[in-house]
């Protein structure tokens, strides 16, 4: 297997491996179908994607900090209903600070529970998704939400809106991308994040903050997830109670397709953008082939599974697993 | 070793505990606030919240062997579905409906088999390439139920055979069928992880990976078979299933495999895998199906069942973490 630390166009190949073979399948299908690379395609596909997207961005914070994030799917669905059932009380303009600090403050407990309790991630998140869906329940009381007065809110604006000719989900999706991407690199936070999911007992030692750090990761991920959820609720300007469901898991192997590993501390905000634009291209590649969009998710099970074991085989040096 | 054993037999007896002080209570605020006037510890009452606990808990059983191995399984659910559509389907098929009645144990053949199938891929995957469990299962969920789809679009598949919803419906010293399957599963893995060989290397793979390697115990073909097994408990709960409701929706089981896994736990069940046991988890399951029907027994919503669930689970993980914590202090000392 190629060396990782080489130079040159293997080393590139192998650090590299999911955006050659990203490459690789966008000229495939560019020649197959002409449509594919039309820019309204291109636009339409990334729209699509944002939602999910905007949710992966928070995720790769907490999977980089050495967690995992459970909840985000039915705290998606608990931001959606929220704004949507306070546009109608509070009106848009006081409903979307409202949610936001809503949402906000569950990721705060969160991150409590994990970073200050230092209790285990997957069963706290799995719990709160648990329990955000029954919170989501309790309060639309079980109903669909609709906002009453669909022509005469600005509110369709983040979901439907565009600037300059590009749909809004995909200018916050970029610029999120953008800030989070700079924060995660170029900040002191951006360090303490790899430094903590890399070895937290190391960056304790050397007088990082561990549980402060992990507190914020969640935080972020929580304030990403208040966004798709304004993006959703904008975008349908109604909705029912378990629209973000599954998505956790959804967002997950979005993260790790773009390479970000479980054990923390490694992973970028443009490889998991990467990691959502294959999710989105294969689902729409394969259905202007005309295949259905079911199909996608056989074909993302092959992709995830073959992108993290060439990259585990590239770090051990040997293809097959040594499990005897 | 004598505390060792004793503080063991405090941890297995916690769930035990949970739920006679949930009978308690239900039974006491039932009094006071129940909208029917029958009793919550009702004899069929009961009866009737064993069988509803079986179809996540035989799946929950085998995830119980995946955990102690130290391995996760996030794809029961899509297993679950695939196997609930290949046994309604199978009857359908021309040969199958000319063989009348014996058409049934041969789809359910079918359907245990089309489970055992997708375990082994599982299993084989994390063998061979030396992948994580959690990312494995975690592509097989989304391919598995790329599969469901693929076999009948979006549209519901449905086959009542009335032979087959008498046998799912009957009761047996007045136990239903799913109650049977739940306990002789329960029964036999018991047996399994506290008599047998594999079950004692399962333990060992879990506690300390590396010693069991050295100590000559072949870690891959224990994954695979364990991967089988809850390929096969997953289509054993749905085909137990839908024998009864004779119709399957390709979103069924979605997030069972998280259900499955918070029963577990609740269970005492460990993560890292090493420790764990299968009455434990029976009493996870049946704890979480009594605190289902004891919230809508004393009127509350259904809806608060999802809060209340969750928020306990996340209390005992904090619990757990304390009491270890003391009882390290303590030796310390």
């Amino acid at each position: 297997m190629a060396d990782l630390t080489k130079k040159g166009i293997g080393g590139f190949l192998a650090r590299q491996g999911i955006l050659v073979a990203f490459v690789l399948f966008m000229v495939g299908f560019a020649l197959a179908n002409q449509r594919f690379i039309a820019i309204d395609n291109i636009f339409g596909v990334i729209r699509s994607s944002a939602i999910l997207g905007v949710m992966a961005l928070g995720v790769t914070f907490v999977v980089i900090g050495g967690n995992l994030d459970l909840s985000v799917g039915s705290m998606m669905s608990f931001s959606t209903i929220v704004v949507l059932d306070l546009h109608d009380t509070l009106g848009p303009t006081l409903a979307i600070p409202a949610m936001f600090g809503l949402t906000l403050a569950l990721g705060a407990f969160i991150g409590f529970l994990v970073g200050y309790l230092k209790l285990n991630s997957l069963i706290v998140t799995l719990g709160m998704l648990s329990a955000i869906h029954g919170l989501t329940l309790t309060w639309s009381g079980g109903q669909n939400m609709d906002i009453a007065d669909k022509e005469g809110t600005w509110f369709g604006l983040f979901g439907r809106g565009d600037i300059l000719g590009v749909p809004m989900p995909i200018v916050i999706f970029g610029t999120l991308a953008l800030v989070l991407s700079l924060v995660l690199s170029k900040t002191p936070f951006g360090r303490k994040v790899y430094a903590v999911g890399g070895n937290g007992q190391a960056a304790t030692f050397s007088g990082i903050p561990r549980a402060r750090v992990v507190f914020f990761t969640y935080l972020i991920s929580a304030f990403c997830v208040a966004t798709a959820g304004l993006l959703q609720a904008s975008r349908s300007l109604g909705s029912q109670n378990t629209v973000g469901q599954g998505y956790e898991l959804e967002v997950l192997a979005m993260v790790i397709l773009g390479g970000a590993s479980l054990l923390g501390g490694s992973g970028t905000i443009l490889k998991t953008v990467i990691g959502v634009l294959i999710f989105g291209f294969i689902e729409n590649g394969l259905l202007l082939i005309g295949l259905e969009f079911y199909v996608q998710d056989v074909v993302i099970w092959a992709v995830i599974i073959l992108a993290v074991w060439l990259d585990i085989a590239a770090k051990r040096g040997r293809l097959w697993s040594p499990i005897a | 070793m004598f505390t060792e054993r004793r503080k063991d037999l405090l941890k297995q007896g916690a769930i035990w505990g949970f739920i006679v002080l949930e009978l308690a209570f239900f039974s006491i605020a039932g009094n006071y606030l129940s909208v029917t006037d029958t009793a919550f510890m009702d004899f069929d009452n009961m009866l009737l919240l064993l069988k509803q606990s079986a179809p996540i808990g035989i799946i929950a059983l085998g995830m119980t062997i995946i955990m102690i191995n130290g391995n996760i399984d996030l794809s029961v659910g899509a297993t679950f579905a695939l196997a609930a559509i290949v046994m309604l389907d199978s009857m359908t098929w021309p040969f199958m409906q000319a063989l009348g009645d014996w058409a049934i144990p041969l789809a359910w053949g079918f359907a245990l088999l089309t489970g055992v199938v997708l375990g082994a891929i599982n299993g084989l995957i994390v063998w061979k390439t030396g992948v994580d469990a959690f990312i494995v299962t975690l592509g097989s969920m989304l391919g598995f139920r790329g599969l469901v789809f693929m076999y009948n679009g979006e549209q519901p598949t449905s086959h009542l055979n009335w032979t087959l919803v008498d046998f799912a419906e009957a009761q047996f010293l007045g136990l239903h069928t799913a109650s049977w399957f739940l306990l002789a599963v329960a029964l036999i893995l018991w047996l399994v992880m506290t008599r047998t060989v594999h079950g004692r290397n399962a333990y060992a793979i879990g506690n300390n990976r590396d010693a069991a390697v050295n100590a000559g115990i072949r870690v891959g073909p224990h994954f695979l078979l364990n991967f089988m097994l809850i390929g096969f408990l997953a289509a054993l709960s749905a085909v137990v299933f839908y024998s009864e409701s004779g119709s399957v929706n390709p979103n069924d089981g979605m997030l069972y495999e998280l259900w499955a896994i918070t029963a577990v736990v609740l269970g005492g069940t460990k993560l890292a895998g090493g420790y764990g046991s299968i009455v434990s988890t029976l009493g996870g399951v049946i704890a979480i199906q009594l605190l289902r029907k004891g919230l809508g027994h004393i009127g509350a919503d259904t809806e608060t069942v999802n809060l209340v669930i969750g928020l306990i689970l996340i209390a005992v993980l904090f619990l757990d973490r304390q009491l270890n914590r003391k009882g390290k202090e303590e030796l310390k000392t």
